[in-house]
């Protein structure tokens, strides 16, 4: 790693850093533009000017605005987004029970969807315009062009329904054995991936066919290099900054996918978590979470561009 | 603007002949921009009476989609939903392009601190997640038609601006501009006359794709129960009333799903039969 590389590194963490500043402040701002809030949500019909006054200060929201998003900032900064309006309970510890579940599940659909991605699209450049390449194009525009909703509902209807392999819901216990685990994951990941496997696997198949077009791959075929030689050894290296950067970003799509899934198979995760904040409008809750999901895609996206920056080869010395 | 639609039209017309997908996408996409517009009128049923006895009925000649959780007639309650669905989406996409576009010919078109301002504000709004961005929306002003537009038009309009952006720089520094420039032209005259009918195809490429993004985000929020409230219904509101009918695979569940999906698809494979030439390779 040199001087440029380096440079180029701090600079955008630097703009990510900016980026998630501002959005903060858009969040912030969005929720708490109305008049209308959540002490009054709460004591609805019984509130009395005096009660709602107490129940403000308490909540902090006799406050100015930028006071309020000051202090919002630094709670979350030092760990502490405050408590749920709806229930009273620390916001931390409400998100800190349903972080790992939805982790467990992103990290279920990454790692099925990664290599299957990656088969497809590399296989697809490999033998470009072949019935393997058209199907699986034909399957990429569906997956991308279809609601998660629907592929969740046809999943549900061919493995639940039909052949009753799995069940619909995935509450599982905490000793639940592999095979019971394996059932439960089995159709939100399978949901998640659909999407996932068709946006990775276009990205990496375009990565790989910018790579075959060039002079060096043309030279190695003139040299009487065999098709697989050629792509694993001559095109795979030179595209393994891009695939990661496709990987990377489409991975981003997990954090608006994981909201349906989770809705669809009652989940307990972050997502439906945040779902009933917004349905019980428990501003502190949405936001926190709100961030959170920002937080996350913003460092998907930022290791997406640190690896297009490190593997760009003009930047070596 | 006129020729650059009529060359596009041929070009549809004659992509029928080479490409089936494109065939299959006009029609798909005629037929419910048409359905749009006539579908309320023709509809059999008021779309909130109840007709059947039968909940979840199966198709048969009276209810030709069967009937929903209350009885009511779900080919009706499609049609009815599909101004909500597509009118709704194509608001929220007209509005997404135009502020996208104008944006990105002004940022383009003014160097130095209009564009960076311009540039630094939909970075920020492209990096928070299109549903995290609707969810805030709805949580904080509760869910309604004008909300839902602009929430998605504000959570697209990023994107476009990207494009729009960058094309008009491309095509800024052509000649032809220069010599507009010399000419004396005023900068609204630039952009609007030379650069912005230079655009025309990859802009419409994007606003078919931004379509079918926002006609997803839409009804995944009814279908969350956060977006059209009832009285009225759009696809993904019906596909969220009626998913208790798929343990019994009725058409009730299946039916709006399916609207949603040929209208997606039927999209998708239009704007591919448009940007992409048939020797050119996707996905660059």
């Amino acid at each position: 790693m040199n001087s440029t590389i380096a440079r180029l590194i701090v600079n955008r963490l630097g703009i990510g850093v900016l980026t998630l500043f501002i959005v903060s402040i858009v969040v912030f701002t969005i929720t708490s533009l109305l008049p209308g809030d959540a002490a009054q949500e709460m004591l609805g019909q019984s509130a009395t000017p005096e009660t709602l006054a107490a129940l403000r200060a308490e909540f902090g929201l006799d406050q100015p605005v930028y006071i309020r998003y000051i202090d919002w900032l630094g709670g979350l900064l030092s760990g502490d987004p405050g408590t749920s309006l709806v229930n009273g309970m620390p916001i931390m510890e409400l998100i800190g029970g349903r972080l790992p579940a939805s982790l467990k599940l992103a990290a279920a659909a990454t790692l099925v969807s990664v290599p299957v991605a990656l088969f497809i699209g590399i296989f697809s450049a490999m033998y470009r315009g072949s019935a393997f390449d058209r199907y699986s194009n034909m399957f990429a525009v569906f997956s991308v062009s279809v609601p998660e909703f629907l592929i969740a509902t046809i999943a549900v209807l061919i493995f639940a329904v039909n052949l009753g392999w799995l069940s619909a819901l995935s509450h599982i216990s905490e000793d639940a054995s592999f095979s019971e685990m394996v059932r439960a994951y089995a159709m939100p990941v399978l949901t998640l991936c659909c999407v996932l496997v068709a946006q990775m696997a276009r990205m990496t198949r375009a990565a790989v066919i910018d790579q075959l077009s060039s002079p060096y791959v043309e030279m190695a075929m003139l040299k009487g290099a065999s098709s697989i030689r050629i792509v694993l050894l001559h095109a795979l290296p030179n595209a393994i900054g891009p695939i990661a950067n496709a990987v990377a970003l489409s991975l981003s799509y997990l954090l608006g996918g994981v909201i349906i899934v989770e809705s669809i198979f009652n989940y307990p995760g972050i997502a439906t978590l945040m779902l009933n904040s917004v349905t019980t409008r428990d501003m502190p809750l949405v936001q926190a979470c709100a961030m959170l999901f920002c937080f996350g895609y913003l460092i998907l996206v930022l290791f997406a561009d640190i690896c297009e920056i490190v593997s760009n080869p003009r930047l070596r010395k | 603007m006129k020729t650059a639609a009529a060359s596009l039209f041929v070009q549809i017309t004659s992509n029928f002949t080479r490409s089936l997908g494109a065939a299959i996408g006009f029609i798909l996409v005629s037929f419910w921009l048409l359905m749009a517009v006539i579908g309320p009128f023709i509809s059999p049923y008021d779309a909130n009476a109840f007709v059947s006895y039968d909940v979840f009925g199966p198709m048969s000649a009276e209810f030709p989609l069967g009937s929903d959780y209350l009885g009511r007639d779900i080919l009706s309650r499609i049609l009815h939903g599909t101004p909500y669905t597509i009118g709704v989406a194509l608001i929220a996409t007209v509005s997404a392009c135009v502020a996208g576009v104008v944006s990105g010919l002004i940022a383009a078109a003014n160097s130095g601190w209009v564009d960076a301002t311009i540039s630094r504000t939909q970075d920020a709004l492209i990096s928070i997640p299109s549903k995290m961005f609707a969810l805030i929306m709805v949580a904080s002003f509760g869910s309604s038609v004008p909300l839902l537009i602009a929430t998605a038009a504000i959570a697209y309009m990023p994107g476009s601006f990207r494009i729009a952006r960058s094309l008009a720089v491309n095509v800024m520094t052509l000649d032809f501009i220069q010599v507009a420039r010399l000419r004396g032209e005023s900068t609204p005259y630039i952009i609007f006359r030379e650069v912005l009918p230079n655009m025309f195809r990859p802009v419409l490429t994007d606003f078919g794709l931004r379509f079918v993004f926002i006609v997803l985000l839409l009804s995944s929020m009814s279908f969350l129960g956060l977006g059209i409230q009832p009285p009225e219904a759009d696809w993904g509101s019906l596909v969220r009333e009626n998913i208790l009918a798929l343990g019994e695979g009725a058409p009730a569940v299946i039916a709006p799903a399916v609207a949603i999906a040929t209208l997606t698809i039927g999209v998708n494979l239009l704007i591919d039969s448009l940007g992409v030439k048939p020797d050119q390779d996707k996905g660059h």
